[in-house]
Formats: structure tokens, C-alpha cells, sequence
């Protein structure tokens, strides 16, 4: 083996300098803040936030490019390293919410006077992960790319290191993270046993439909890591702890874009990797699906803590998102689940990260997490109140707010599906949606009909960073729901459904 | 389908201009209360005013025909478009929303329910006009869908926040119960999308194509609809929510919810679930129509037990609505007439009920039957009205409740071909004793509430003097539209059935009738 290597004459493979940009853009942003962490004085660090904000602006400015560019798909080190229409579209939604994270950040970390270079340096870092996940086409650049994202967001979550929850939330996501690794990475290795390749193409095509145990059992394990990552019951115990604890701006990093790179993985892993192999993951993600929407909802409905709320919402919306999964291999499925997945992430992260922005505004003020906080918010913040209204309405899938266009394609390729399965687990959706009416509705109550707890109704303040973070979220959710044309424009991904052969 | 006016901006402009007085207002600081709410009127009134053009430039020769079509691309990828016209069925109702829209806010001006906040009030009727008047021209299912649902948080804040002592449970009790039959709805819509080759979410398409599927399964994807519609109808036994809301609801969300949204139910079974699945239609007529019969008599019986007035007029919606589904249900051009008549009648005459219960409850502060009497010797104008009101609700030949009850009741005689003639005519009988139920109830509560003298506690020189005057300057002039379209209509229904017969006559096409 190793004199094989020895003796293959080394040829640098080509670089694809434009389709590496984004990612260049990125690095040389991450060591420039590293650098001027170093050389600024204390009273000057506030200037690294506009450089990791330009950064993540800088980086989107070539995916637009490449987007436009027309090229096709592009592909790079023997196709494992690959940029194409889907790729493109998550690299673009992990960057322009890593800019609105930024925007909530900003005066977060400034004022709670916490290490601003490396925090900048760690969020960028777990971007670039996540960035290079959406083109990973190999089970090792997949594996690094997940660590290189879940990595610095473990430290992340602890960054209130005098505040023990923080530190709980930290623990628990990396003990649980590590194991999920392991599991996958386990399942990883039969996989290479058995197809004798890392590359998802090569092993799609080596598994074929032929299901033996032992590659069964390879396919379930990788499945099962990547629930852990995007938080599906029974492997979601740790997000409501982590995102209690950790800083309101991480949590709402980790609930949107975090869960969107793992589900990005699972996608390309499931779409290129096993697309015959349908047999073994369809059932999985159909019980994923079902029971984590159901107990993300039951379990939101009786918190009294907004975050808590918020995480077990977002663990019920992850079930939502797999839904279609369920279906995806199924006759001529494909590619409208993978565009219900792209484009519910996409409605998701909007509508998410708006809510963070509302609840980071109001707990500057009432100083509290509880829901009962919120009571009576319209009556002194009726502008707050209004777009808290818009991103709840949302979450729960009415119209004509973002998240029901979400729904809606879930909802519309499991019905395309036609099967039974696939029409009781639209129904089992169909009633959740109707009880996460329940949670979303009480934040409702809260603001519209309740009266101010502590009848303090002085004007709510918003910091300028914090505004252009709602003006964004809330004109993305109120846009994406009234001309849903706009995100399925990029919707068309064939590309990545082509593996499918269908 | 011909296009035959070349006005096709009117509808556009007709369903959003209230989004755009919504905008203006945004930008009234809340104070200018004044302001506030003659920007909303004249938002209103200049919206009720394209209505107007949009009816003037109908051509009413051909009304059974769609017109002022316009199709744009909307969310291409799913085929759905932005897919609008209009004709015989949905004008009448497409008018109404707007008409009641104006009066509403009139009565307003001096009745915004505690706890104030006009701004936000008058901003949510304006969205709930475009939720109405949009899904009454919606073509296309999605497009539908989307107003059909609009108006459900406008509503929801309306009886959550200005609602009475039990609004929060009323609020979220509507809205689940709207939810759960909007989920099931959306599926069946899916599913008759992809039963016809996943082709396109029009209507007219799928009018064509939706008779080719197996009766089997337009039996379920009926069911879904049937859910979805009977709720927002509401039919029994999905009804409960019904009570509730309109309890606590303030007068105006009452009258909206009364005169225009239970519409929303009846005009979906109307212009989708029957005529897109014909099939479907005829196995389940039996059953919509065993429904809607036990829907005259709980709701009749229910009235005769309420000792509350705003809660009496809520149980008769369900009785009449009852009406409404009976005629629907025979599926003959005769009873799809009456229904629609009967939908446009049971909006200005129950509007106008839970108009005067709201200013019942303004002068008294207490809609309790019992406490109140002798109406018409304090509040003459306000007792006589009452009276009006309940005979024209009970049907009274001659006022436009009569033209919605009695051809229903006849239309049961004579089903659509390969109806049951024995079951429907067990149905007429069952509804006739209804509407005796429904002079009973009405007269009652009309004897109980303005004949004899005052009761102890209101009488003259209690404290309530200052309270207890007659109809006001702006009651008179929300009421007299209604008061006068209530005779207009009964005097001369024609004017209403040569608008509906030839759309009905479309809509059935696929029965023959």
C-alpha cells in the first residue's frame, strides 16, 4: 500500500479557483480575525465585528457569481469536492444567516465583554464546515466537514463559562455529539469495507438495491448519526439543555444553521450514497419523522420558558423537515422531497432566526425567559409584537407567512408519493401542524390578550444591529410566503436527484 | 373559458386596496384615532366602489360565465397561478364581504370594543376583506387556500382581544377547530391534484378531469374537503366552536363571522368539492343532507335554550346554515339556488341580529334574556328593528329570509336524478317542522325582549337612563343598507336568482342539472 503511494507519481490535482472562493473568502477572513484579535487593543475589538460580517457578505458575493455563472455542475479532486445548484443554494443559506447570527451577536458579545475575536473566529470557523459540507461528496470530506462545524460550536454553546447551565450546554452537546460521530463513523467504516470506497458515488453505485445485513446495518448507522445532529427523537435529549444554556445568538446559530448542515449531510449522503437503498432508510426517517414531530410538539406545549419552547419547536419543525424524507425514494419522489427539504430549510432559517431576534429585543427589556413575559406586548410594542405574530404564524404553517409554502411542499410530495405510509404520516403531519397551534398560539395569547405583567410599558429599545436582523427575517418570511416563486427558483436541483436515475 | 371583459384589473385591485389603506395606516401614529378610522372607512368605501364598477360592468346576460379573468405565473414549480374571475355564484358573495366590510366600520367609528385600540381593530378588518374577497375569486386551489386561511388570525385577534369575559378559550377553540379542517383540506387538494396527473391547480381544469377519477377515491378526497368546509360552515357535529366565538366575539367580528366567513364553507362545497368530484358529490349527498336536517333541529332546539340573546342568534347561524347545506345537498339547480340565496339572505339577516344584539348589550351591559323586557316601550326604533329582524330570520314570506328557506325545504322533494327521492323527502319534512321551531324561537326571544314593561332593573330612574336611548346616527347608517336590502330582496328575489340560475346551471353541469 504505502509503496503504492510511493511511487505514483504526484500530480497536483486542478483547482477550480472560482469555485473555491466562497471557501477562500472565508479562510482568509477567519486568520485575518485571528491576526487583528492579536493586535487590537481592548477598546478597538469591536471592530472585528464588522470584519466577520463582510466576511460572510464577501463569501456570498461568489456563490451569486457561480450561481449566475451557468457553468453546470462543477466538480473538483476526482468529484468528491462538488459545486452545483444545491450546493450553491445551502452555501448561500449558511452564509446569509451566519450574517443575520452576526447581526444578533454583535452587541451580545460586546456588552457581555466575552473574548469577541475568538467568538467571531470560532462562528466563522464552524460556517466554513458547514459551507464545505454542502459540497462534500466523500465520507471523509463529509466526516471533516462535520467536525470542523461541530467543533467550534460545542465551544460555542459553553461561551458563558461562569454560568453553569452554559457549561451544562456545552457538555452535553459535545458528549452527545462525539457519540453520534462515533456511531456514524462506525457505520462509515463498514461502509468502506464493504464498497472499498470513500466516495458517495462509487458506494451508490456498489450497494446498489442488493441489501445484505451487514449493509443494512452500514446505512442505518450513518442515518442514525446524523439524527443526533439535526435533533429527531429519541436522539434529541440534548438540545433543549444546550439551547437553554447557551448564549441566545448560539442558540439560534445551532438551531438554524447547525440543523441545516446536518441535514444537508444526511441529504447528500442518502441521495448520492444509498439512493438504493431506500428499503433500509425510508422506514427510518418515516419513524424519525413522526415521532419527532410529535413528541417535539407534546413536549413544547407545556414549556413555560420561551428558549425551551423554542427548542422543542424547533426539534418538532426537524420532523416536519424529514417528512418528505420518508417518501424520497419512492418513483419519481426525488427531487420534489429534496426541494421540499431545501426549501423548508430555507423558509425555516428565515422565520427562526427573526424569532431569536424578538426574543433577544424583549429579554433586553423584561430581563426575563419566561413566556409570561411577553404578556401584553402589543399593547407597548406593537411593531415587535406584529412581527413576533408574522414568524409565529409562520412556524406553525399559516399562511400567507413563509412557513406554510414549507409545509406545503412537504405535505405535496408525500401526497405525490401515494402510498399509504406516505398518506398516514401526512395526516400524522397534517394533526401535529394543528397542535403546534397550541405553543405558537399561547405566544400569541400572550402578547395580543394578556395584560403587562409588571405594568412596566416603557418603549421596548432596539439596537440598530438587532433591527436590520428583524427588517431582514421578517420581510424573507412575510416574502417567501406571499411569492414562494422566488425560492424555488432556485429549487430546480436536479443534479443531486439525478443519483436517484429516475 | 371565454374571457369576456377586458376590465381584469378590477378584481386585482377590488381584493388588495385594503392591504393598501393597511399600509397608510401603519404609518398613523395610534392618537390620531380619527384619522385612523377615516382612512379605514374610505379604504373601505373606495374598495366597496370597485366593487361597485366590478358589478355594473358584469355583463348579467352572461353570468354564467367567468369574467374579468385574469392569470398571471405565481408559484410556477407547484402549477399553481394567480388565477381569479367572477361570476353569478361569487359576485353576490364578493359584494356582500365588501358591503358588510363598510357598515361594519361605520359602526365602529363609536363602538370600538373595549379594550380599545382602534388602530389595530380597523387594520384587521381590512385584512380580513382581502381573506374574504379573495377566496370569492380565486380560481385556482392554492390561491384559494391561501385567503381561505388569511382571514383566520384577523378573526382570531378579533374575538381573542376585544372579545368578552371567555374570549382566550372562544378565540383558540375557533382556531384550532378551522386549522384541523384546513389541514385535512390541504391533503385532499393535494391529492385530487395528483389523482389528475399533477397537471395544474385550476379549477376549471380540474372540473374537466376530476369526474375521470375512481369513485372510490373521490370518496376520500371528498371526505377531506367535507371536513375542511363543514367546519368553517359549520355543519353539525362540527359546529361547537361556533357558540363560543360568536359569544364572545365583539359585535363587529360577530356580524363578519355571521354575515360573510360561514360563507367561505357553503361556497367551497359550491365551486369546488361538488362540482370537481361529482361522483363523490352524489354518494355523500345523503349524508351532507342527513347532517344539515339534524343541523336545523339541534340548532332550533338549541336556540330554545339559550338565555342568551347573542348566543340564540349564534345557535339559529347553525339552523339556518342547516338550510343552506339541505339545498346544496339535493344537488339540483333549484336547491343550489335556494342555498345560494339563502347564503346572501342569512348574511344581511343575521348580520343585522347580532348587530342589534350588540347594541342590546351596549345599552343594558347584559345580553341575558331575562333581565331584559319591554324594549319597545323604552327603545322603540331598537325593539322594532328587533322585530324586523326576527321575521325576516324566521322566514316570513316577503323579506329575503323566505327565499332562502322555503325553495330549500321544496327542493328536497325532488332530488338530483339517483338521490334517494324517499330519504330527501323524510329530509323536507324534518326541515319544514324546523322552521316551525324557528318562528318559535324567534318570537319568543322577540315577546320575551321588547314586549311588557321594563323589568325592575332597567325601568326609568334606575341609572340606566343615561344608556338606555334609541338607535344612534351611526347605527342608522350601517343598519339602513341592510334593513332595505332585506325587503329588496324579499319583494324581488329575481333581481338576486337571474344573477345565480345560469352559474348554478355551469356548476351542475355534470348532474344534468
Amino acid at each position: 500500500m504505502l509503496s503504492t503511494i510511493a511511487t505514483a507519481a504526484w500530480s497536483s490535482p486542478t483547482i477550480d479557483y472560482h469555485a473555491l472562493a466562497p471557501e477562500i473568502i472565508l479562510g482568509a477572513g477567519i486568520v485575518l480575525l485571528l491576526l487583528l484579535d492579536l493586535f487590537l487593543s481592548d477598546s478597538r475589538k469591536w471592530m472585528l465585528t464588522p470584519v466577520a460580517s463582510f466576511t460572510l457578505l464577501g463569501a456570498f458575493v461568489p456563490v451569486l457569481t457561480l450561481a449566475l455563472s451557468n457553468a453546470g455542475t462543477r466538480e473538483m479532486f476526482d468529484g468528491r469536492y462538488v459545486i452545483d445548484d444545491f450546493s450553491l443554494v445551502m452555501k448561500g443559506l449558511f452564509l446569509l444567516s451566519g450574517y443575520v447570527v452576526v447581526l444578533l451577536a454583535a452587541d451580545y458579545i460586546r456588552e457581555g465583554d466575552y473574548y469577541q475575536g475568538e467568538f467571531w473566529f470560532l462562528m466563522l470557523s464552524s460556517l466554513m464546515g458547514m459551507v464545505m459540507m454542502a459540497s462534500s461528496r466523500d465520507l471523509i470530506s463529509i466526516f471533516v466537514s462535520l467536525e470542523f462545524l461541530s467543533i467550534p460550536a460545542y465551544m460555542l454553546a459553553a461561551w458563558r463559562k461562569r454560568d453553569s447551565r452554559s457549561n451544562e450546554a456545552g457538555i452535553k452537546y459535545y458528549l452527545l455529539g462525539v457519540f453520534a460521530s462515533a456511531i456514524m463513523l462506525y457505520g462509515m467504516s463498514l461502509l468502506y469495507g464493504i464498497t472499498n470506497s470513500t466516495k458517495l458515488t462509487e458506494i451508490g453505485a456498489s450497494l446498489g438495491s442488493n441489501l445484505t445485513s451487514i449493509r443494512a446495518l452500514a446505512v442505518f448507522f450513518v442515518v442514525i448519526g446524523f439524527a443526533f445532529k439535526i435533533s429527531a427523537v429519541p436522539f434529541h435529549t440534548w438540545a433543549p439543555d444546550t439551547y437553554q444554556g447557551a448564549p441566545t445568538p448560539v442558540t439560534a446559530f445551532l438551531s438554524v444553521a447547525s440543523k441545516a448542515a446536518g441535514f444537508v449531510a444526511l441529504v447528500t449522503v442518502v441521495y448520492v450514497g444509498f439512493p438504493g437503498s431506500h428499503a433500509v432508510w425510508q422506514p427510518v426517517f418515516w419513524i424519525l419523522s413522526a415521532a419527532t414531530m410529535t413528541l417535539g410538539n407534546v413536549m413544547a406545549l407545556k414549556q413555560t420558558s420561551i428558549v425551551r419552547m423554542l427548542a422543542y419547536s424547533s426539534i418538532a419543525q426537524g420532523g416536519f423537515i424529514l417528512m418528505p424524507l420518508a417518501v424520497a425514494g419512492e418513483t419519481g419522489v426525488a427531487e420534489s422531497a429534496l426541494r421540499a427539504v431545501v426549501t423548508y430549510l430555507i423558509v425555516y432559517a428565515a422565520t427562526n432566526l427573526g424569532v431569536f431576534a424578538v426574543v433577544m429585543v424583549v429579554a433586553r427589556k423584561t430581563r426575563s425567559g419566561e413566556i409570561s413575559s411577553y404578556g401584553g406586548l402589543f399593547s407597548y410594542a406593537p411593531g415587535i409584537a406584529t412581527l413576533m405574530t408574522i414568524f409565529m404564524a409562520s412556524l406553525a404553517g399559516i399562511p400567507p407567512f413563509g412557513g406554510w409554502f414549507g409545509k406545503f411542499a412537504a405535505f405535496q410530495s408525500l401526497v405525490s408519493a401515494g402510498t399509504t405510509w406516505a398518506y398516514v404520516l401526512a395526516i400524522i403531519g397534517g394533526v401535529n401542524s394543528v397542535v403546534a397551534f397550541g405553543y405558537y398560539g399561547s405566544i400569541l395569547r400572550e402578547m395580543w390578550m394578556r395584560p403587562v405583567p409588571d405594568g412596566d410599558t416603557s418603549p421596548v429599545p432596539v439596537k440598530s444591529s438587532l433591527a436590520v436582523a428583524l427588517g431582514i427575517t421578517g420581510i424573507a418570511t412575510l416574502l417567501l410566503g406571499v411569492l414562494p416563486g422566488i425560492v424555488i427558483h432556485f429549487g430546480d436541483l436536479a443534479g443531486l436527484a439525478g443519483a436517484f436515475g429516475r | 373559458m371565454e374571457v369576456i371583459s377586458n376590465h381584469n384589473w378590477a378584481l386585482t385591485v377590488g381584493t388588495f386596496l385594503p392591504l393598501v389603506g393597511v399600509l397608510i395606516m401603519l404609518f398613523i401614529p395610534k392618537a390620531e384615532e380619527a384619522l385612523i378610522k377615516s382612512v379605514a372607512i374610505a379604504t373601505a368605501i373606495a374598495t366597496l366602489a370597485v366593487g361597485i364598477y366590478t358589478m355594473v360592468q358584469f355583463d348579467f346576460g352572461n353570468a354564467g360565465a367567468m369574467q374579468f379573468v385574469a392569470e398571471h405565473d405565481w408559484i410556477s414549480v407547484i402549477k399553481s397561478s394567480y388565477y381569479i374571475g367572477i361570476d353569478g355564484i361569487s359576485l353576490p358573495l364578493y359584494l356582500l364581504s365588501m358591503v358588510i366590510t363598510v357598515l361594519v366600520m361605520i359602526y365602529s367609528w363609536d363602538h370600538v370594543p373595549s379594550p380599545g385600540n382602534p388602530k389595530a381593530f380597523f387594520i384587521l378588518m381590512l385584512i380580513l376583506q382581502t381573506g374574504m374577497a379573495g377566496t370569492f375569486i380565486a380560481r385556482d386551489l392554492i390561491l384559494f387556500f391561501v385567503f381561505f386561511e388569511l382571514v383566520l388570525l384577523p378573526m382570531y385577534f378579533m374575538i381573542g382581544v376585544w372579545g368578552g369575559e371567555n374570549r382566550q378559550y372562544a378565540s383558540l377553540k375557533f382556531f384550532l377547530y378551522t386549522m384541523f379542517g384546513s389541514a385535512l383540506m390541504l391533503v385532499a387538494f393535494l391529492a385530487l391534484f395528483f389523482k389528475t396527473g399533477a397537471e395544474s391547480f385550476s379549477i376549471p381544469f380540474l372540473i374537466e378531469e376530476g369526474m375521470n377519477i375512481s369513485r372510490t377515491t373521490q370518496i376520500w378526497i371528498f371526505a377531506g374537503m367535507f371536513v375542511g368546509f363543514a367546519v368553517k360552515v359549520p355543519m353539525f357535529p362540527f359546529h361547537t366552536w361556533l357558540p363560543d366565538a360568536h359569544t364572545q366575539a365583539p359585535t363587529q367580528g360577530s356580524v363578519i363571522l355571521a354575515a360573510v366567513l360561514l360563507k367561505l364553507g357553503t361556497y367551497g362545497f359550491v365551486r369546488i368539492a361538488i362540482p370537481v368530484l361529482p361522483e363523490a358529490a352524489k354518494a355523500w349527498a345523503p349524508y351532507i343532507g342527513g347532517l344539515a336536517v339534524i343541523g336545523i333541529i339541534y340548532g332550533s332546539l338549541g336556540c330554545l335554550a339559550q338565555t342568551d340573546m347573542k348566543r340564540l342568534i349564534a345557535f339559529s347561524s347553525v339552523a339556518h346554515m342547516g338550510f343552506v347545506m339541505l339545498g346544496i345537498s339535493t344537488l339540483t339547480s333549484f336547491g343550489m339556488n335556494a342555498a345560494m340565496f339563502g347564503m346572501v339572505a342569512h348574511g344581511l339577516i343575521t348580520g343585522m341580529l347580532f348587530f342589534v344584539a350588540g347594541s342590546v348589550k351596549e345599552r343594558y351591559h347584559t345580553l341575558e334574556i331575562k333581565r331584559i323586557s319591554g324594549m319597545l316601550l323604552q327603545m322603540p326604533k331598537l325593539g322594532w328593528i328587533l322585530g324586523f329582524c326576527a321575521m325576516a330570520s324566521l322566514g316570513l314570506p316577503g323579506l329575503a329570509g323566505f327565499w332562502g328557506e322555503f325553495p330549500a325545504i321544496l327542493s328536497a322533494y325532488q332530488p338530483a336524478p339517483g338521490l334517494s327521492v324517499n330519504v330527501f323527502r323524510a329530509y323536507m319534512v324534518i326541515a319544514a317542522i324546523g322552521t316551525v321551531f324557528a318562528a318559535g324561537y324567534l318570537l319568543w326571544l322577540f315577546q320575551r325582549i321588547a314586549f311588557g314593561e321594563p323589568t325592575a332593573e332597567f325601568a326609568a330612574g334606575h341609572g340606566h337612563d343615561e344608556d338606555l336611548h334609541d338607535v344612534n346616527k351611526f347605527e342608522w347608517i350601517a343598519w339602513t343598507p341592510l334593513l332595505i336590502a332585506i325587503v329588496v330582496f324579499g319583494v324581488y328575489p329575481q333581481l338576486m336568482f337571474k344573477v345565480l340560475d345560469p352559474a348554478v346551471g355551469v356548476t351542475l353541469k355534470a348532474f344534468g342539472g
